[in-house]
């Protein structure tokens, strides 16, 4: 059985780092640090990946490298709409843009 | 000592989590991201993941944290007076995380031992498809640390691989197209 000295530590970061995320995107109004808080959700992800990859080999380490190009592709596109939206609205405060909300 | 660099690294990982939420200045949270994120690329390299800690400081911290800066710097925002939710959506947000932490520390008890167990009685399809942690250690002491990575990637998961370089081409059209003044 290899060694795995951090297993629950690295699991239990991931865990708190993870909550934090969730608490940002629920308290913050600013669609900028909102989309701050996805990419802290989507590290705690990764380090859970790579805690658990030191058992199950480098499927884990692969697994974060697509983590981090969808990562890469979600913060272009999600801050070219928030650019998008800016223009029209003047504003990137969530609780002004209303537009879908019934 | 692999122990004390690993809990201060946690420590700082934690309180720039903490600081990029209840910053009010967006550049400030990115700051606090990016402690984060360091702090995170030293604790892969401490679990025997050197590539995946370097690629997160070039890909999060020199890309993604640059275009959030550049946003930020674009839109000229600086502080917004009143930044966090009403009273009643901070009440909803401390219970929704504070269940989520409970869950999700519950992974805390989770041993190599019980994992061992579990590997073990799964399908032999599994276990073929994520080979043992021994095996990789072998394979990063021959083959690199690098080379013991890129070996599954273009071989098992070549498929997913070349997918990708299509999610980062539409991601790119997209983010052109939606960046565009005039569509």
């Amino acid at each position: 059985m290899p060694e795995a000295p951090f297993l629950g530590p690295s699991l239990a970061l991931s865990a708190i780092l993870f909550t934090i995320g969730v608490a940002g995107v629920l308290l913050r109004r600013n669609a900028i640090v909102l989309f701050m808080c996805i990419e802290l959700m989507l590290n705690a992800v990764n380090l859970a990946f790579i805690a658990f990859g030191q058992l199950h080999g480098v499927s884990g380490q692969i697994m974060v490298f697509f983590v981090m190009t969808v990562a890469a592709a979600e913060a272009a596109v999600g801050l070219a709409i928030i650019l998008a939206i800016f223009r029209h609205r003047q504003t990137v405060d969530l609780q002004n843009i209303n537009l879908l909300r019934g | 000592m692999a122990g004390i660099v690993f809990y201060f690294f946690a420590v700082a990982a934690v309180l720039g989590a903490v600081m990029c939420v209840l910053q009010r200045s967006p550049v400030a949270s990115a700051m606090w991201l990016m402690s984060t994120m360091f702090s995170l690329a030293a604790i892969f390299v401490l679990l025997n993941a050197q590539l995946i800690g370097i690629l997160q400081v070039l890909v999060y911290v020199g890309a993604i944290l640059v275009i959030f800066l550049f946003v930020v710097m674009l839109l000229n925002l600086g502080t917004a007076a009143k930044d966090l939710r009403g009273p009643s959506s901070i009440a909803a947000a401390v219970a929704i995380s504070g269940l989520l932490v409970i869950e999700l520390i519950a992974l805390w008890r989770y041993t190599p031992a019980r994992l061992a167990a579990e590997i073990a009685q799964a399908p032999e399809a599994a276990r073929a498809m994520f080979p043992g942690g021994a095996l990789a250690e072998q394979a990063a002491a021959t083959q690199g640390v690098v080379g013991a990575v890129a070996g599954p990637m273009f071989q098992q998961y070549l498929i997913p691989f070349e997918i990708t370089s299509i999610l980062l081409l539409a991601a790119l059209v997209g983010a052109v197209v939606l960046a565009k003044r005039r569509i």
